[in-house]
């Protein structure tokens, strides 16, 4: 089981409090209607999958309840750094 | 390649067994190939096999980063079945189905597939409609699907516990009589034989790292930890590692990679006749023939490439078992172990040609590939052998994320998502 730090609540806690939410840093589109089958296709399905530096989101379902996002090794699964939801990409 | 048989057995038991030949001969890379398979499981291998069988191209390489049969295919829990909603999936793993039988033959080698039943558990009401559903859906497609009453299931199925008190009683349950299991390392042993006896070169421990592309954008060869190979036709069959030999192509694939993980008791007697899966309990289970009891649990909930899950995912696959079956709550668990299994957004393969000519995939099998290993490897071996894929596979492109044409198998693992 994965140790995760929350950023909001300031502390580690174990995985089952946390609920995986996919690839972060993968922006809604500003203007739907304008985009394109290439541009839907790449937003909902296409995904980095990297071996390696992971850039992913959590929520703390039975803490705070908050999205935050990590940056995990996906071959050691240790966590480089959790940061706060809105924060530039580390 | 020397032929199993009684005669052969015979003889070589007066010379104390000396007399075989090894199962594949260890393969040096030629400087070229007609076509090149990525990844040596039991779908690459039936792959080459079926190229060299079925579509008469024998100059054929497997090349595998680790050992022949060492990812998904030697981590499954060897359930086999077809009892899929839809007509494309109907028919995909339907056409697998009919392979698996007679393919101990067609391989001279003993597969193990054992047509023990697979049973799926209706815990509540909405089990039982979407079961009866399914039931009606597999028949008109000619697969073979019934409908039990709790009764009947015990009747099938003795350990099993239908008394309306348990947490979550069995109202009956939908069983396919010609699913069951096979032995998954003899699978992938068989076709590496039978490829390797039509002149197919296996190629392990040779990592591929990078997919050559001419001017003209069209594959010419692989790049791999033992020099470039050259080959106009490059099939890649590499569960989840798949979005990584795709990169080197420069294509982004729909694709993540999750840890899936099993475990097997201590070997026990005989005491479980079929396979059971249960989807609202999340637990699924058969007896391999050594007395072990094989035992699926879930996937964890992050990508990962690491080959292990979390141990609260084990725990939970046990307390659904226990709650089922009491009578296995004080048995001992051996071994656990992981594989990393490649997601589609709509749990369904893709199989067929890519956006760059001369290279095709089978890949985004998921939680279940174990039981399509030889359609698959006929499929992705037609579509190699024509440039086109076969009309099965015809519905299983990249295109279809594209133009929404999904495939929506939600429950294609058997479980509730």
């Amino acid at each position: 089981m994965l140790l995760i730090h929350c950023p909001y609540c300031e502390e580690a806690r174990p995985e089952v409090e946390f609920v995986y939410g996919g690839e972060a840093h993968i922006a809604r589109p500003l203007d739907p209607s304008t985009y394109s089958d290439e541009q839907w296709e790449e937003f909902l399905y296409i995904r980095s999958n990297p071996r390696g530096r992971h850039h992913e989101r959590w929520r703390h379902t039975h803490g705070c309840g908050r999205f935050f996002n990590a940056v995990r090794d996906t071959v050691t699964d240790v966590f480089e750094t959790t940061y706060k939801a809105g924060e530039a990409r580390k | 390649m020397k032929r199993f048989s009684g005669f052969n057995l015979i003889g070589e038991a007066f010379r104390s067994h000396q007399g075989w030949p090894e199962h594949w001969p260890d393969k040096a890379p030629k400087a070229s190939y007609d076509a090149i398979i990525v990844g040596a499981g039991g779908h690459g291998l039936g792959a080459a096999y079926y190229l060299a069988k079925k579509y008469g191209i024998t100059n054929v390489a497997v090349i595998e980063k680790g050992w022949l049969g060492g990812g998904n295919t030697g981590r499954n829990t060897t359930i086999i079945r077809s009892n899929y909603l839809y007509d494309e999936s109907a028919h995909l793993y339907d056409h697998a189905v009919k392979l698996w039988d007679g393919l101990s033959q067609e391989l001279n080698y003993n597969i193990m597939y054992s047509k023990r039943g697979v049973l799926m558990l209706a815990h509540n009401v909405h089990d039982v409609q979407s079961f009866k559903r399914h039931i009606h859906a597999n028949r008109l497609n000619g697969v073979d699907n019934e409908w039990l009453t709790a009764e009947e299931c015990k009747a099938y199925c003795p350990p099993l516990d239908i008394s309306p008190r348990t947490r979550h009683p069995v109202l009956g349950g939908a069983l396919q009589r010609r699913g069951g299991t096979a032995r998954h390392d003899s699978v992938a042993w068989g076709y590496a034989r039978a490829a390797a006896a039509l002149g197919v070169d296996i190629i392990q421990n040779c990592a591929v790292t990078g997919i050559r592309r001419g001017a003209d954008g069209a594959v010419e060869g692989v790049e791999t930890e033992r020099g470039f190979i050259a080959s106009r036709r490059v099939g890649v069959s590499a569960a989840g590692s798949t979005s990584l030999v795709m990169k080197m192509a420069g294509l982004d694939f729909p694709l993540e990679s999750y840890p899936l993980q099993a475990l097997v008791s201590e070997p026990v007697k005989p005491i479980f006749p079929c396979v059971v899966m249960s989807n609202t309990v999340h637990a699924y289970m058969s007896q391999s023939d050594k007395g072990e009891l094989v035992i699926g649990a879930g996937t964890d909930q992050y990508t990962s490439y690491s080959q292990r899950g979390a141990f609260h995912i084990v725990e939970h696959t046990l307390a659904a078992i226990c709650e089922i079956f009491p009578i296995f709550t004080r048995m001992r668990m051996l071994r656990t172990w992981g594989g990393i299994v490649d997601v589609t957004p709509d749990r369904s393969p893709i199989l067929g040609k890519t956006p760059v000519k001369g290279l095709y995939v089978n890949c985004g099998w998921g939680t279940g590939g174990f039981k399509a290993t030889p359609g698959a490897g006929d499929l992705l071996a037609y579509t190699i052998a024509h440039d086109e894929p076969h009309k099965i596979n015809a519905p299983y492109n990249l295109d279809r994320f594209r133009n929404g044409r999904l495939i929506d198998e939600a429950a294609a693992a058997a479980v509730a998502h």
